[in-house]
């Protein structure tokens, strides 16, 4: 049986859970150590969501009533795409110098790195929207704040990072990796945005619990296998 | 402390390593010598785990990989060919961040320690984006050392190096064997190996082409001896 | 690695060529004579795609899903057969994927009076597709055999995961897309009760699809394996 370098056995890896935990804690640490240095990344990220939400204000001529039922939509939209300039970012930062050789050498099993790498993403999602919303919400005098629709934006974020962590790792090491990523990347993610444009939307239209269900189900389900099936194949992406 | 039974390594269709039987005591300091293009590099990230061998067998530091590959990485020391920094960080924020990698205890003085020895100290805080090669150089052996491995796998660590810089290196390697840790350095530089090695494999074309004392190195004819070695492996890999 | 000679083509298989034609001929006599016409509400003749609709949508699936099972064993057991096996899979998939689309567009054109809508279905099942080009796509941006072997499973494990939620996604959302087998919203239109000769043909109609799915793989695994063997030969000789 083949088995990735540093495999998940327990034996080896129970003391060391202190040892794994310091190092998703390092990469996210360092992560944002770097963004916060040059801020490069964040910058870019938010004038990107600007842009495509005045894109679509223009493409749609979304009127005041329209825009309430479709900001759900407008707002995962450009998530989504801001989304893959984060992703990219952050796996190239680790191809300079070949910095990713150096996180395989930790002493730990290396889906620690995923979980870093996956964890400060979505951290650079959620500050992203954390900066979208109140300007959205401004510009088109639609009340955003809502309990659930933050719910629903945690959720997302983690599943769209989850997912996008592990096929980042992959589209890095492949040719023309820019365009490759959200080829790969959106139809795995389609159920995912569809469930959050859902249960967002519905949850600013103020429905029932039992109405938004199903796709809260949804989300909490990707939210809970994506970051699995990231624990099991991110050794097999990075091996050599 | 090294072992290494029947290794190979393909790349896709390219076979880069094959038979290598190589063994290295605790405390011995060997120097892979071979031309460029020889499988070295190669050689030596496969022991270092971040590669994973297609024939063969790897123990290192009394782990055997893949098992048990992420022990053994407490214990190795690896520098390659590039020096797996990150460019908007600090050399202290790079030392640090390696430092929490590898849970190494009361990393301030020994990071203090390091960047005092090779030199580093009043440059500290500034990004490595604006370091020199040398120092860039320079930071990556000091990473390569923070947790005192038992084990150090280098890659050309002289190159970029000034003299003054080559002299502390030496001098560090050769104290760090004398107090037990295993060294294996590969270079293509007779010079390197006359000076350092207590003992030379001499890798070309993919296969350990010699194998000579320290007796043998000091002697005018080294230079010949190892050339004449080279055109046999050369011509032993021509016969499909 | 076994086997160095490029192998003659199997008995079996032409056999089987000889046999998947047959039934498919069989298959749309029954198709187009044996079963008896819906109701108008279902279409009338135009209903008579179900049966090539249906055929191809479970196969497909199918295939997508033994795709990543291959994947799967090639993860834990790196043999190149799995890898082969998983690509001429995905390939299968997509043209019968593709046809079970296209003949769901040709019947709801006359019922649902538009080629497209946006149903929870229709959607899924697109998603299904789009994430199987991807996977070629993905194959394609990799040099290194072994590498494109290794992400090409991944990515259908992952990929595969979309067609499972393809089929529950009656259960999560309404749809107007009929549900003739299972429970679901009877009101939805075009919906229509099989009768036993419709059954019958449906049966038929399945088998033969999967046969003549079975020699297409069987075909397009050949072809692959006499690929790995010119690579194989290529290797020894850069030796």
């Amino acid at each position: 049986m083949i088995e990735p370098y540093g495999a998940h056995s327990l034996a080896a890896n129970m003391p060391r859970a202190s040892a794994y935990l310091a190092v998703v804690g390092a990469i996210v640490r360092k992560d944002l150590a770097v963004e916060w240095r040059s801020r490069q990344l964040l910058a870019s990220m938010l004038v990107f969501a600007l842009l495509v939400i005045l894109i679509f204000n223009f493409a749609l001529e979304l009127d005041a009533a329209a825009r309430s039922e479709l900001s759900a939509g407008v707002l995962w939209a450009t998530f989504a795409f801001a989304g893959t300039l984060g992703l990219n970012r952050s796996m190239a930062m680790e191809n300079d110098s070949r910095a990713l050789d150096g996180l395989l050498l930790a002493p730990v099993d290396r889906s620690a790195i995923y979980f870093g790498k996956a964890l400060a993403n979505v951290s650079f999602m959620l500050l992203v929207a954390l900066f979208t919303l109140p300007v959205y919400s401004i510009l088109y005098n639609v009340d955003l704040f809502n309990a659930g629709l933050l719910l629903v934006l945690v959720l997302g974020a983690w599943g769209y990072s989850a997912i996008g962590t592990l096929l980042a790792a992959m589209a890095m090491q492949a040719r023309s990796r820019e365009v490759l990523l959200p080829v790969l990347l959106f139809p795995l993610l389609l159920p995912v945005l569809i469930a959050a444009v859902r249960a967002s939307g519905f949850f600013l239209e103020g429905l029932a619990l039992a109405y938004i269900w199903p796709s809260l189900n949804l989300l909490i389900v990707y939210a809970v296998t994506m970051p699995a099936l990231g624990y099991m194949f991110f050794d097999f992406i990075v091996e050599e | 402390m090294i072992a290494a039974r029947g290794l190979g390594k393909r790349f896709g269709y390219r076979l880069v390593l094959e038979s290598v039987n190589l063994k290295v005591n605790p405390g011995e300091l060997v120097v892979l010598l071979g031309p460029n293009g020889a499988g070295k590099s190669t050689l030596l990230r496969i022991l270092a785990s971040l590669s994973r061998p297609t024939f063969g067998e790897v123990e290192v530091a009394g782990s055997r990989f893949p098992q048990q590959a992420a022990a053994a990485r407490a214990q190795i020391g690896f520098l390659g060919h590039k020096p797996m920094l990150h460019e908007d960080l600090s050399a202290r924020q790079n030392l640090i961040f390696y430092a929490s990698l590898y849970g190494v205890k009361r990393p301030d003085a020994r990071i203090k320690e390091l960047l005092n020895l090779f030199d580093l100290d009043p440059r500290r805080h500034e990004p490595v984006r604006t370091f020199s090669r040398g120092m860039q150089q320079r930071l990556a052996v000091a990473r390569a050392m923070l947790h005192r491995p038992k084990v150090l796998l280098l890659d050309e660590p002289h190159s970029g190096l000034d003299r003054e810089a080559i002299t502390i290196l030496d001098g560090l390697l050769r104290d760090l064997a004398k107090k037990g840790t295993t060294i294996l350095l590969a270079t293509h530089d007779l010079q390197v190996a006359q000076r350092l090695a207590q003992r030379v494999e001499v890798l070309a074309a993919g296969r350990l082409a010699a194998s000579w004392r320290r007796r043998q190195l000091a002697s005018r004819q080294f230079p010949s001896l190892y050339d004449r070695a080279l055109r046999r492996a050369q011509l032993g890999g021509q016969h499909a | 690695m076994a086997s160095n000679s490029v192998q003659p083509k199997p008995r079996l298989l032409s056999a089987l060529d000889l046999t998947s034609v047959v039934l498919m001929l069989a298959a749309t006599w029954m198709v187009f004579f044996y079963a008896p016409s819906a109701q108008p509400e279902a279409g009338g003749e135009a209903q008579r795609i179900f049966y090539f609709h249906v055929s191809t949508g479970w196969i497909g699936m199918a295939a997508f899903i033994s795709a990543a099972v291959a994947g799967v064993v090639y993860l834990i057991r790196p043999n190149r057969k799995w890898d082969v096996f998983s690509v001429a899979a995905v390939e299968i998939g997509l043209v019968y994927s593709f046809i079970n689309i296209a003949t769901g567009s040709i019947w709801a054109r006359p019922v649902w009076n538009t080629w497209w809508t946006w149903d929870p279905r229709l959607v899924t099942a697109t998603v299904m597709q789009l994430t199987f080009l991807a996977y070629l796509l993905l194959r394609q941006s990799i040099e290194d055999p072994e590498r494109r072997a290794r992400f090409g499973a991944i990515y259908a494990i992952l990929g595969s995961l979309t067609v499972p939620l393809t089929y529950l996604s009656i259960r999560i959302w309404r749809t107007i897309h009929p549900v003739v087998i299972g429970s679901g919203d009877p009101s939805a239109q075009g919906t229509f009760d099989m009768t036993p000769l419709m059954l019958q043909t449906l049966l038929f109609s399945l088998l033969a699809f999967t046969v003549f799915g079975l020699t297409l793989l069987w075909h397009r695994v050949r072809l692959g394996w006499l690929g790995e063997q010119v690579e194989q030969l290529r290797l020894k000789a850069m030796r």
